[in-house]
């Protein structure tokens, strides 16, 4: 089974776990983009803390770097750019129908997945605990990652090259407008 | 940990779909797709506790595609706006049959 787990780390756990889930729901009831951007990089930050609670340090700085700060910058750029005009004028959320069949979506989803997951767990679950932690000192933190990632997932690291490239070109197209395609 | 971390990911999932159905604000939608896919990314971090580095090496491609569609949406956003000056999902209506 799992390891045990000191009280002080499972009240961090629990702490950054209930800090991402209140910046959620305080970032989907909002209606204008920006404290709703804000709110989601507070949970992103939380759920760093969480990953490197997981074993899972560079994961954890990846996290910050790429969603808190790449990702949510260019959102927040394209809030800036697009100068929606003032906040009367912003789309808002749908009416009170939708709310509600969105509600009960939302909670069918949740009972499935809790179900899933209560059906499933215990059997085919525990492999060998704390394996990431010797395989941390067996290679080291990124070492752990980058092992697989060139060797046995060295074609789809590969492709994933081709996705970013193909992604870059489309923006670029698609940004540049009429004006400048014009030639 | 894993059953919190578990719960947290599927609470986390389902309140970015809960928002893409309620907002109406194409920006804002996209931002719930990306906490959707970081949500997944929980999941595959706390398996890769048991099951080994793998899971964060899944981690890192979903970090890759999820930055391709944050960059390519926006473009997308961004053309839309150009043409119709907003990006009000019901006023983008135009494949509504």
């Amino acid at each position: 089974m799992e390891p045990h787990y000191p009280l002080f780390y499972v009240f961090h756990f629990y702490l950054f776990g209930v800090i991402a889930l209140a910046s959620a729901i305080a970032f989907v009831t909002r209606k204008s983009p920006v404290p709703a951007a804000l709110w989601l990089v507070n949970t992103m930050f939380s759920l760093a803390v969480l990953f490197v609670m997981l074993d899972a340090q560079f994961i954890g700085v990846m996290q910050v770097l790429v969603y808190a700060g790449a990702i949510m910058v260019v959102f927040l750029f394209v809030v800036m750019l697009l100068n929606l005009g003032d906040p009367s004028e912003l789309a808002d959320m749908r009416g009170t129908g939708w709310k509600l069949s969105a509600g009960l979506v939302g909670l069918a989803l949740l009972a499935e997945i809790m179900v899933i997951a209560r059906a499933r767990l215990p059997e085919q679950l525990v492999v060998a605990p704390a394996f990431n932690a010797q395989q941390q000192e067996k290679l080291n933190v990124v070492g752990m990652i980058a092992k697989p990632l060139f060797t046995d997932y060295l074609l789809a690291f590969e492709l994933t090259s081709v996705l970013l490239l193909v992604a870059i070109a489309g923006a670029v197209v698609l940004g540049r407008g009429r004006a400048a395609g014009a030639r | 940990m894993l059953a919190e971390s578990l719960a947290l990911s599927a609470a986390l999932f389902v309140i970015g779909v809960v928002g893409v159905l309620v907002h109406r604000n194409a920006i804002i939608i996209f931002m719930c797709v990306e906490l959707m896919l970081t949500a997944v990314n929980l999941t595959f971090v706390a398996f890769s506790r048991f099951y080994g580095a793998a899971g964060q090496v899944f981690v890192v491609f979903v970090m890759t595609v999820s930055a391709a569609e944050a960059a390519v949406g926006l473009a997308i956003i961004i053309a839309i706006f150009r043409h119709r000056q907003t990006v009000d999902l019901k006023d983008i209506n135009l494949l509504r049959g």
